[in-house]
C-alpha cells in the first residue's frame, strides 16, 4: 500500500514540475527566438556580434513599449489602435518643442511627449469607458483624429537631427555597461508594469474584467474606472515611446509611426496575450515584439530577396504562434490529467 | 467571433492604407513621355499675363518636399503678379487627386501644375480640364503626355545615377563593396536609377567598385534602419551605401552616426540639406545630391504661366525666360529639365534651407 502511494506521488510531483516549466507561457516565444537566431548565427556570426545585438534590441524597444501599454488594455478585453497616431503626434510635438525652445533640459522635453499621449489617451479613456462606446470604434476613430492634428500642425514641416539637442540624440545612441540607454528605459517600464499586473490589486482586477465583465462589475469591481486607467497608461506609453523615436531616429515629421499599431497588436498576439481579453503578460508581449523584429532582421541578414521578404516573415510569425500553440496544447492536455491534484 | 472579424477587416484596411503612403523621391521617375499635341501657335514675344490663377497641387499635404516647392512655386506666382492656390489630398493614393482636378477647372483657373500621384489615374481629369482651357503643367512625377502640356523633370535619370555612382567613387577612395538603399521595390524612379547605376558601374573608370545587394527600406524609418544594420552585417567588407531616397538616406546616416561603423562606412544618396547637416557637420557623409524643389516649384509654375499667357504651346524646340531662373527650352516629348542635381558638401551646406 506504502509503495504504490509513493510512485505516483513522485510522478505527479515530475508532472508539477513539467507544467510550472510548461506554464510559463514566455518560454515558448523564447524558444521561437532561439530558433530563429541560431540558424542565422551559424549561417553568419555578425549576427550575435554586441553591436548586432544592440541593433536587435534597439529595433525591437520602441514596438516593445508600444507592446506594453496594448498589453494593459487587451487584457481588459479591449483594444487601442490608435497608439501609432499618438505616436506620432507625440513625437512630432516633442521635436517641434525642441528645435523651437533650444535649451529646454531633456526630462521636460520627453515630459512633454509623456503629457500629449496622457491627453490622448484619456480622450480614448473617457469614450470608451464613460460613453460605453467599443473601444475597436474609438481607437479606430482616434487613430485618424489624432493624426489628422498630427497633420493640421505640422503644416508639412519636417524636425531635422541639426534642430535637435545633442543630449536627446545621444539618448538614442548611447549604452550603460554596454546596453542601450532606449533598451534599459523599455525594460524599466516592463518590469512595473509586470509587478503591478501580478502583484496589486487593481492590476489583478484587469485579469478579471477581461475574463467576465458582467462577473466583474458584480464583483465590485469598478470597471469603469479601472478600464479609464488602462487606456491612460497605453496613451503615457505611448507618448513617451514617442519622444524615444524622436531620439532614436532624429528625423520627424507628421507620417512617424504610421501603421505601427498593426506590429503592436501582432507582437501581442505572438506574445500569448489572448486577444479576448483575461490572460496575458507584459513580458510575454515585449518578447513578441523583440521576435518580430528579429525575424524581419534575420531575413535581411540572410539575404533574403527583397521581393520575398515580407510573406517570408509572415509564414514565420505563423510557425512562431504554431509553436506556441502546440506547447499550450500540451500544458492543456497535461493539466487534464493531473486534475484532481491541487494547483495553486 | 464578429469582433474578431471586424478587426481583420479594419487591419486589412490599415494595412491597405499604410501600403500607399507619400514619399518624396518614391515615384518621381524621369519617364519616357510622349509629345503633346498643341495646334495653337506659340507667341514668344507675348507679354505674361497679370493676374492669372494658378492651382499647384502636389502628391500630397503635409510631405515636407512638396511644401518646399510650394514655396517656389507661391514665390513665381508673385513674380508673375498672379495667384497661385495650394490645395491637394492628405493622401498619396492614386486617385485622390482627381476631385481636386475637377474642382480647378469648375473654379475657372487658368493653369494647374500638378505632381501626379499616378500616370494614369489623373489622366481622364486632366483631359477633361485641358479641354476647358486648363493649362496643364507636371513637376516630380509626370503624367500620361497626352494629358498635360509641359512635363518640368528635377533631372534627367542618366545624370542622377551618374552623380550618386561619383560621389561613392569618391567616398570609398575608387575602390570596395558598396550597397544600395532604395525605397520600395517596385518604385518606378528608383529603379530606373539603379538600372543606370548598374551600367555606370560596368564602365572602367568605376572597375574598383563592386555593388554586391540592393536593400529596400520602403521610405520607412524603422525599415530603412534594419536594412542598413543587414546590409553592415551580411558583407563584411561594405565601403560605401548610396541611398537614393531622401528617407532612406537620413534613416541609414542616423544609424551610422550612432553605430561603431561610423566612418568607416561612408554614405551618400539624394537627401534635403537640412536632413542631413548634422550628419555632414559630425562627419557621418562627405557629401550628398538632390535638385532644390523650391526651383522645381518655381519653374513649373513660371511654364504654367508661360503657357497661359500663350509664350509657349509646349511643342519642342520653344524657348522661353523662367524669371531668375534664365531660359529654358521645350525638350523633346513636352520636357523641361530642371538641371544637374546640387552637390552638397560641408562647405557649401549652409548656403541651403529646405
Amino acid at each position: 500500500m506504502t509503495a504504490t502511494a509513493t510512485a505516483p506521488s513522485r510522478r505527479t510531483a515530475a508532472r508539477r514540475l513539467t507544467t510550472r516549466v510548461g506554464r510559463v507561457r514566455e518560454l515558448g516565444i523564447v524558444v521561437a527566438l532561439a530558433l530563429v537566431v541560431i540558424p542565422t548565427a551559424i549561417v553568419n556570426p555578425r549576427f550575435v556580434q554586441p553591436q548586432s545585438l544592440r541593433d536587435l534590441a534597439l529595433n525591437a524597444s520602441i514596438v516593445a513599449l508600444l507592446a506594453v501599454g496594448q498589453t494593459l488594455v487587451v487584457i481588459t478585453r479591449n483594444v487601442d489602435l490608435s497608439v501609432g497616431s499618438v505616436l506620432g503626434l507625440s513625437a512630432f510635438l516633442t521635436a517641434q518643442h525642441f528645435a523651437d525652445h533650444p535649451g529646454t533640459p531633456l526630462l521636460a522635453g520627453i515630459g512633454f511627449g509623456v503629457a500629449t499621449g496622457f491627453a490622448c489617451g484619456l480622450l480614448n479613456g473617457l469614450l470608451v469607458a464613460l460613453g460605453n462606446v467599443p473601444s475597436l470604434v474609438v481607437t479606430l476613430g482616434t487613430l485618424y483624429v489624432f493624426r489628422g492634428v498630427d497633420y493640421a500642425l505640422a503644416q508639412g514641416r519636417q524636425v531635422n537631427a541639426s534642430n535637435l539637442p545633442d543630449a536627446l540624440l545621444d539618448l538614442g545612441g548611447s549604452r550603460v555597461l554596454g546596453v542601450p540607454v532606449l533598451v534599459l528605459v523599455t525594460v524599466a517600464v516592463i518590469v512595473v508594469a509586470a509587478v503591478y499586473l501580478r502583484s496589486y490589486r487593481s492590476g489583478r482586477e484587469l485579469y478579471a474584467i477581461g475574463s467576465n465583465p458582467e462577473a466583474a462589475t458584480l464583483a465590485g469591481i469598478p470597471v469603469a474606472r479601472r478600464t479609464l486607467t488602462t487606456f491612460v497608461l497605453s496613451g503615457l506609453i505611448a507618448g513617451l515611446a514617442g519622444a524615444l523615436w524622436v531620439a532614436r531616429y532624429g528625423t520627424v515629421d507628421a507620417a512617424a509611426g504610421t501603421g505601427l499599431e498593426l506590429q503592436v497588436v501582432a507582437a501581442v498576439v505572438v506574445g500569448g496575450v489572448a486577444i479576448f481579453g483575461g490572460s496575458g503578460t507584459v513580458a510575454g508581449a515585449a518578447l513578441g515584439a523583440l521576435l518580430l523584429g528579429t525575424i524581419t532582421s534575420c531575413l535581411v541578414v540572410l539575404q533574403i530577396p527583397a521581393f520575398w521578404q515580407q510573406a517570408i516573415s509572415g509564414a514565420l510569425l505563423l510557425s512562431a504562434i504554431t509553436v506556441d500553440r502546440l506547447l499550450a496544447l500540451r500544458l492543456a492536455k497535461a493539466l487534464r490529467t493531473t486534475e484532481g491534484t491541487s494547483h495553486a | 467571433m464578429k469582433t474578431r472579424s471586424l478587426l481583420a477587416l479594419v487591419m486589412t484596411g490599415a494595412v491597405a492604407l499604410t501600403a500607399c503612403g507619400g514619399g518624396t523621391t518614391k515615384d518621381s521617375a524621369a519617364q519616357e513621355t510622349g509629345g503633346a499635341t498643341n495646334a495653337a501657335k506659340a507667341d514668344p514675344n507675348a507679354p505674361l499675363k497679370e493676374g492669372l490663377k494658378i492651382t499647384f497641387l502636389p502628391k500630397q499635404v503635409n510631405n515636407p518636399y512638396f511644401t518646399v516647392a510650394q514655396k517656389g512655386a507661391e514665390s513665381a506666382g508673385t513674380a508673375v503678379k498672379g495667384e497661385v492656390k495650394a490645395t491637394g489630398p492628405s493622401d498619396a493614393a492614386a486617385s485622390s487627386q482627381v476631385t481636386y482636378i475637377n474642382t480647378a477647372a469648375q473654379q475657372r483657373q487658368d493653369a494647374l501644375v500638378i505632381s501626379a500621384n499616378d500616370a494614369n489615374a489623373v489622366a481622364p481629369a486632366l483631359k477633361t480640364a485641358r479641354s476647358q482651357g486648363l493649362k496643364v503643367v507636371t513637376f516630380d512625377s509626370d503624367a500620361a503626355p497626352d494629358a498635360r502640356d509641359v512635363f518640368i523633370n528635377q533631372a534627367t535619370s542618366d545624370e542622377i545615377a551618374a552623380g550618386q555612382v561619383k560621389l561613392i567613387s569618391e567616398a570609398v577612395g575608387g575602390s570596395g563593396e558598396i550597397a544600395i538603399l532604395s525605397a520600395t521595390p517596385n518604385a518606378t524612379n528608383q529603379n530606373a536609377w539603379i538600372e543606370v547605376m548598374k551600367t555606370e558601374l560596368a564602365k572602367p573608370e568605376y572597375s574598383g567598385l563592386k555593388l554586391v545587394e540592393t536593400a529596400y527600406g520602403n521610405d520607412d524609418d524603422q525599415t530603412s534602419f534594419q536594412k542598413t544594420q543587414g546590409l553592415l552585417q551580411a558583407h563584411p567588407d561594405l565601403k560605401g551605401i548610396i541611398s537614393p531616397t531622401t528617407v532612406g538616406v537620413a534613416a541609414a546616416a542616423r544609424y551610422l552616426s550612432s553605430s561603431e561603423y561610423k566612418g568607416k562606412v561612408q554614405l551618400t544618396g539624394l537627401g534635403t540639406p537640412n536632413q542631413m547637416r548634422k550628419f555632414v557637420q559630425d562627419g557621418t557623409v562627405k557629401s550628398f545630391a538632390l535638385w532644390d524643389p523650391s526651383k522645381l516649384g518655381y519653374l513649373a509654375t513660371y511654364t504654367a504661366a508661360a503657357l497661359a499667357s500663350g509664350q509657349i504651346t509646349g511643342a519642342e524646340g520653344e524657348k522661353y525666360q523662367a524669371g531668375d531662373l534664365g531660359e529654358y527650352t521645350i525638350g523633346a516629348k513636352g520636357e523641361v529639365v530642371l538641371g544637374p542635381p546640387t552637390v552638397f558638401t560641408k562647405d557649401n551646406i549652409d548656403q541651403f534651407d529646405f
